[in-house]
């Protein structure tokens, strides 16, 4: 080969490389280095020590943060297999407008989580939200669903599930139409009920599928912030205040850049902890 | 009798997807006053909070901020992550598999880790307020340029070669010999790209305060949130409104294509 044809590859490598060095490399040993500094952007940078790391163990709010978000995945991660796994099962039989079906449960996936966040803070509206409406109209009392701080999380899980259920009833579909049939043939054979078919036939072969759904899920938990942000701004008394959400107030309100990083650094570290146990426990399961 | 309940499920869950977005759209056309007690169709229609909404923030603007970002984004991605999935996939040079590693653990980097960073960097570039910095951060894509790796990978060797003794560059190899051959996957990364580019809200968030520059998402964010829709709901809601039609428009389209990139981004 000539040196000509040698050089090309790397003139086509080098816009990653350049981008690498810019926003990854860099930042990540930035970011390191800021934690162990006071810095407001403006004036000079002050050295710390780990001043930022132990302000972060008795932070009320950081640990508050981490709380909600856990609290949030422990609602979404069920009701989004039960409800992609459910719905991806009855659109898997012999269904007329299964496309139809599917491309409405993909609608939310495809907008914006403003629209989906300013929509449901009205179906969420304590007097005139539908939701209440709906309910007081069966003879129901109202629920307080985004001014009550038990009720923000939970309300905020809901909305998540149904903004994402789409994508996952696809993948679901994907992992079910790679289920030999003669599996089923030999089960119903053997006598075996829906539900037996379901859990000891569906589910392991679909195993890979879930524990995809929990990885991203969880990754999506981390990094919830517009819903919080326009619905109830982390509030009541910072019930709904996610991981994503305190870290932008504490650099852009508070402009502590120092102990942004710092709370950056720990929540990408407890994601990585949390994929590893799940990843650990979902193959020993199985 | 089970197909019956099946059906009923399905019907259901479908009402409850569609009704939200129904009831937005009605509400954005209803009086101000009325929107409260709305629940299917308002008693008499109208763009007053449409009207309103125009005159109050600069959202034709921001559209077109949007619109800007999103394509030159979109272009961007698929120019650069067509080169560099090329090179990885059918030239051979040292570090190719160091290279491909970096993608993999940049894809597993959580955003919190360089979101900070980032920022300062772009205050120190003096970008600021700029298209520049809702632009070329996002120009390289690592799923993008995975996708485009794999693809590449799928052509056989022969048909690079026959280029290269015709005299081609790689340039013109990728762009023109390759490129008709690797169609569905340019729609993905187009179709995946311009989307989330077109949803992204946090990051403009950041970098830009000047309401000249802004993106359609970040206005209607702040202007959420922001003290003056308040008082206004049916405006918010039609800034919302006007913020979902693109894409709803472009996914009644192509529906099949939105559905399937998605779904490739999930069994990354």
């Amino acid at each position: 080969m000539s040196r000509k044809t040698n050089l090309i590859p790397y003139l086509l490598i080098s816009p990653y490389v350049l981008f690498f060095l810019v926003f990854v490399a860099f930042p990540v040993l930035f970011s390191f280095f800021l934690t162990f500094h006071k810095w407001n952007i403006i004036s000079p940078m002050e050295y710390s020590g780990i001043d930022n790391y132990e302000r972060m163990f008795n932070d009320r709010l950081f640990w508050k943060s981490l709380r909600n978000t856990i609290w949030f995945l422990i609602i979404h991660i069920p009701l989004q297999i039960i409800f992609a796994l459910g719905l991806a099962v009855f659109l898997n039989g012999k269904i007329k407008f299964k496309g139809l079906f599917r491309s409405v449960f993909f609608l939310p996936v495809i907008v914006s989580g403003v629209v989906v966040t300013i929509m449901w803070q009205q179906l969420y509206g304590f007097n005139s939200g539908v939701l209440n409406r709906l309910l007081v109209s069966i003879g129901l009392v109202r629920v307080g669903w985004l001014t009550n701080p038990d009720m923000a999380m939970p309300s905020i899980a809901i909305m998540a599930t149904w903004k994402n259920v789409g994508l996952y009833i696809i993948l679901f579909l994907v992992g079910l139409q790679a289920v030999p049939a003669h599996y089923y043939e030999a089960a119903e054979i053997d006598g075996a009920s829906s539900w037996q078919k379901l859990r000891y036939i569906t589910i392991p072969a679909i195993n890979p599928t879930i524990f995809m759904v929990i990885i991203l899920s969880t990754i999506g938990g981390f990094s919830l912030f517009i819903e919080p942000y326009v619905m109830t701004g982390g509030g009541p008394l910072n019930s709904s205040l996610s991981s994503v959400l305190y870290i932008y107030k504490q650099a852009f309100e508070f402009y502590h850049m120092g102990y942004a990083a710092t709370l950056g650094f720990a929540f990408a570290f407890i994601i990585l902890i949390i994929i590893i146990i799940q990843k650990k426990y979902i193959e020993k399961e199985y | 009798m089970k197909k019956a309940i099946i059906y009923i499920v399905l019907i259901v869950m479908a009402i409850s997807f569609l009704y939200p977005f129904f009831w937005m759209i009605m509400a954005s056309l209803t009086p101000e006053k009325q929107i409260g007690s709305l629940t299917f169709f308002p008693d008499s229609i109208t763009f007053d909070n449409y009207t309103s909404m125009f005159s109050k923030i600069p959202i034709g603007r921001a559209l077109l901020n949007s619109m800007f970002v999103s394509s030159v984004i979109t272009f961007g991605v698929i120019m650069l992550g067509s080169m560099v999935g090329y090179a990885l996939a059918k030239t051979k040079f040292n570090g190719r598999n160091f290279i491909f590693y970096l993608i993999i653990f940049t894809m597993t980097l959580p955003f919190q880790i360089t979101l900070i960073p980032n920022y300062i960097t772009i205050v120190k570039l003096g970008w600021v307020d700029q298209y520049t910095a809702l632009i070329i951060p996002f120009l390289i894509n690592n799923f993008a340029i995975l996708l485009f790796r794999q693809s590449f990978m799928s052509i056989p060797q022969a048909l690079i070669d026959a280029a290269r003794i015709d005299g081609c560059s790689e340039i013109r190899i990728i762009f023109q010999v390759l490129f008709p051959s690797i169609i569905p996957t340019i729609v993905t990364v187009g179709i995946l790209t311009f989307m989330t580019t077109w949803n992204e809200v946090l990051w403009p968030l950041i970098v830009v305060r000047d309401e000249q520059v802004m993106t359609l998402p970040q206005l209607v964010t702040l202007f959420s949130v922001g003290g003056r829709a308040d008082a206004q709901l049916g405006v918010k809601l039609a800034s919302a409104v006007i913020l979902a039609l693109p894409i709803m428009i472009a996914y009644s389209f192509f529906q099949k294509y939105f559905i399937q990139s998605m779904a490739s981004s999930g069994i990354k």
